[in-house]
């Protein structure tokens, strides 16, 4: 209690500067708001009718022009250097590097050097070579078709833009038409109907499995058909062609795919100007190669290039997991024909459980942030000094982890977490269901290649109930009942042998945590779940946000109840996160505060050196409701930063 | 050595006889080594499984009579040839091992066989195997879909001096009898012998240099059951 009371008082200083430099000051001002509402920003505003709506213009142009007169910008800028605070970036970070920030949230930027001009001179080139190989295709048959409304959308400018709000009303897919179509109700996140629309039913539909084709190819069609229905597609082959891996279709099935993206990819390989990505009405089309492996995804889901690839980079990362770098150069330069299904075997549903991540869209991906555990600072503290208490000799990095929601970290001063890896553990943990459901104690292998993608680490994971009064004796593991409301204590170390060392650790962290209380402590943060953006700001218009701090790289946010419930619902708001996302994150952007509406929402995207703020209201919010919305989450997260964020974590 | 019993700590009273064995499943991916496990220890069958990721670690205790009490450390293995190189972990000090193959494949057989020799080899020499041929529900209803039959694999297990058993995790068929079958040939007797005459150093006050090195009796140095 008094080290809440002392934290206040912390803040309530921090706040008397702000309030000191002017409290006016305090407000995005209206007038340093950028509202790009015709220019195909609002990707909420899917029907585009097209007598009315001029052709999309270029955004950037006319962001730039209208949106950032100096003197206002400014202002809005510098309230956020005081507002906040600043010594935090120097402060060790929870678990991350700010590297990791930056190479996560740019990873395109960062792996494309070249600036935007030569970009375009390269997409230039790659027309004329496209156009050839188009020219060939057309012989075909019908797959051709699928190629056929490259032209208009290859222009970089129009890059970090959805494809939505680019594409005609006729050439959109059934999906996006129905979406369209449900948005000329007044608010569909109000009324959404799961099961009456085509996107929604689509979306639910997305995870089924595709069945196979039988031996007489009698549903070869209905098969093919269903797959083809699929928003989102993932590929991934060996240089030479081979299939690796597939989100839906066995291997008959994609084989002429396959195929196809492998010539396709080697055409621009062998011209030295690799294809990094296209469009086909609505359908977007990312290339990434990395070594001996070409990655494809096929989104209709409205993603970005960017994000796209970001998450391409993650499956990669889960291949580099499970075989190591060297190990899978070494099987490719032994036989480049090897054939790596085998060696990944199993692996399946750690591939399959990142890709639908990415296909229900998840603010942590997006982000590239961590979700946290919002506990009183005070606990956060005992639990830190217990996990550094009992840390076994050989422990590289302690987590724990409830409910998706990191709880708290430990891990040596010299090494911190990367972003990525830890997206692959909560992946293994909670996506992949054989740990969770196997009821026992798990000692797996693992490279986490970002902390090196040499070698292997070995990680312990102990899983148990939250929902049930305190775990009895420490040698019967509880089964796993619930579904989220799990907790989990994971410790790695490259200790091969020390299984023994850690399950040790373990039992004595879990006997600390119930002696002093913080066991029931953090069972009951998970039962509360997420707060309702209501509870957070008492009569705000806001309906979700996320809060991203930069420095931490955590994320927090509240629940997506009751606005948005079931799978269609939110992706459409990640949707609209994601365009916000990328419209703030584009090297020519230069946003720092971004309002659109549409005609489902109101969002505001609010960019500064320490935080990133999307917040999304309903369609009527007016642009000073969103404002000031903004504005109390972040004295909320002033408030509340030590609650909703691991500020340093157990460091050793 | 990991098998060590404890004396008085269970209820039952003086003459009770209490003693710990390690075990070890092994087999090709997706014969059920896990689903045999998962009905041993929890009564439960999932019809979709997803592979075992890394090797899982349970406990699950038997009495084989009202005296005697044998609690199994079991490591469940992931089939995966990727995680081959670290099966020697698993079994260095295992007192016991089940090879599982599933009897609809013929192949996995082969690859249990090969376990039977590394494990002859390599394991304790006084490892107990099992052999299981699992998934007998399958050719309960089709008989057409059993590839290694019952005489055949009996002859192999013999001629290896090997338990041998068909089981279903399915119907919990011989599940339970075949862990019973090694409980009954593993050194009990011994094992609490061993472990009485040490017991003394293992108790608080004493100091025990030599069971904390090895991490099969890790167990023991974090507390007994009490």
């Amino acid at each position: 209690m008094s080290d809440d009371q002392s934290a206040g008082a912390d803040i309530q200083k921090s706040s008397d500067n702000v309030s000191a430099t002017g409290g006016e000051e305090t407000q995005p001002q209206a007038g340093s708001v950028n509202t790009p509402k015709h220019d195909g920003q609002d990707v909420g505003g899917l029907e585009r009718s097209q007598e009315l709506t001029p052709p999309p213009l270029p955004p950037r142009p006319r962001l730039e022009v209208n949106g950032r007169p100096p003197t206002t910008g400014a202002g809005s800028f510098r309230l956020s250097k005081r507002a906040s605070r600043p010594q935090l970036l120097s402060q060790a970070t929870t678990a991350v590097s700010l590297a990791d920030v930056h190479t996560q949230s740019r990873a395109d930027f960062s792996s494309n050097p070249s600036s935007p001009a030569s970009r375009i001179v390269s997409r230039k080139h790659s027309l004329s070579h496209f156009g050839k190989f188009r020219g060939n295709s057309d012989s075909g048959g019908d797959d051709s078709a699928s190629l056929r409304s490259y032209a208009p959308t290859l222009d970089a400018r129009l890059d970090g833009e959805s494809l939505l709000g680019d594409v005609p009303e006729q050439e959109a897919t059934p999906a996006w038409r129905a979406l369209s179509a449900q948005l000329e109700h007044d608010d569909p996140f109000d009324n959404v109907l799961p099961d009456l629309d085509l996107f929604s039913l689509q979306m639910q539909h997305e995870f089924d499995e595709v069945c196979a084709v039988d031996a007489e190819g009698t549903n070869e069609e209905q098969t093919l058909g269903t797959w083809k229905a699929k928003l989102k597609h993932f590929f991934i082959l060996s240089a030479s062609g081979k299939p690796i891996y597939s989100r839906h279709g066995d291997d008959q099935l994609i084989s002429h795919y396959i195929g196809v993206a492998q010539t396709i990819v080697s055409f621009y390989q062998g011209a030295d100007d690799p294809l990094r990505s296209f469009t086909a009405g609505g359908t977007r089309f990312v290339m990434l190669s990395k070594g001996p492996l070409n990655l494809v995804a096929v989104s209709r889901l409205g993603e970005s290039e960017a994000q796209l690839r970001t998450q391409l980079e993650s499956l990669y990362m889960q291949i580099l997991s499970t075989l190591t770098l060297p190990s899978m150069e070494k099987m490719f330069s032994a036989r480049p024909s090897t054939d790596l299904r085998r060696p990944l075997e199993g692996t399946d549903v750690l591939l399959d459980g990142l890709a639908d991540g990415f296909t229900r869209g998840s603010p942590s991906t997006l982000l590239s942030a961590l979700e946290c555990l919002r506990l009183r600072k005070t606990h956060r503290q005992t639990i830190n000094d217990t996990l550094l208490k009992v840390r076994a000799p050989n422990l590289l990095y302690g987590l724990i982890v409830a409910a998706g929601r990191l709880v708290s970290v430990v891990r040596p001063k010299k090494h911190s977490l990367h972003p990525g890896d830890l997206h692959l553990i909560f992946n293994m943990l909670f996506e992949a269901g054989s740990i969770k459901a196997g009821g026992g104690e798990n000692w797996i292998p693992l490279c986490l290649p970002g902390f090196n993608n040499t070698g292997y680490l070995y990680m312990y994971v102990s899983f148990f109930s939250t929902s049930e009064g305190p775990t009895n004796g420490s040698d019967e593991r509880p089964s796993s009942a619930g579904e989220d409301d799990e907790l989990a204590v994971v410790l790695i170390s490259p200790n091969k042998e020390g299984f023994y060392e850690l399950r040790k650790m373990r039992d004595e962290l879990v006997e600390q945590l119930q002696d002093n209380g913080c066991m029931n402590v953090i069972k009951t943060a998970v039962r509360k779940r997420h707060a309702a953006c209501s509870d957070i700001i008492p009569g705000t218009a806001l309906r979700h946000f996320l809060y991203k701090s930069r420095g931490n790289v955590q994320f927090t946010m509240p629940s997506f109840e009751p606005y948005y419930h079931g799978l269609a619902a939110r992706r459409k708001l990640m949707n609209l996160y994601s365009s916000m996302h990328e419209s703030i994150h584009l090297k020519t952007a230069h946003l720092k505060v971004q309002h659109c509406t549409a005609q489902d929402a109101a969002a505001l995207a609010w960019e500064t050196p320490l935080f990133e703020l999307y917040c999304v209201a309903g369609p009527q919010a007016t642009k000073a409701s969103l404002a000031h919305g903004a504005n109390r989450i972040v004295q909320w997260i002033r408030r509340e930063e030590e609650r909703v964020f691991i500020i340093g974590g157990a460091v050793f | 050595m990991a098998a060590r019993m404890q004396q008085g700590g269970r209820p039952g009273g003086g003459g009770a006889r209490f003693a710990q064995f390690k075990l070890v499943l092994l087999g090709e991916s997706a014969v059920g080594k896990s689903s045999l496990v998962l009905r041993f220890v929890k009564d439960q069958f999932d019809d979709y499984r997803e592979s075992t990721i890394g090797a899982a670690f349970l406990t699950q205790t038997i009495a084989l009579d009202e005296q005697t009490t044998v609690k199994f450390e079991i490591w469940d293995t992931a089939g995966q040839e990727r995680y081959k190189s670290l099966a020697p972990m698993y079994y260095r000090n295992a007192n016991c091992a089940v090879v599982v193959y599933d009897i609809t494949q013929a192949s996995s057989l082969d690859k249990a066989k090969s376990w039977v020799k590394e494990l002859q080899r390599q394991a304790n020499e006084n490892i107990v195997i099992c052999l299981a041929g699992n998934k007998l529900d399958l050719v309960t209803e089709q008989p057409d879909k059993r590839a290694v039959t019952t005489a055949d694999a009996e002859a192999y297990a013999q001629e290896a001096n090997l338990l041998f058993f068909e089981t279903s995790a399915k119907t919990s068929e011989n599940v339970k009898e075949l862990f019973t079958a090694i409980a009954r040939k593993l050194p009990i007797e011994q094992a609490s012998q061993g472990r009485g005459a040490r017991g003394a150093a293992g108790r608080p006050g004493g100091v025990d240099l030599g069971s904390r090195q090895e991490p099969g009796a890790q167990g023991g140095a974090s507390g007994c059951n009490c």
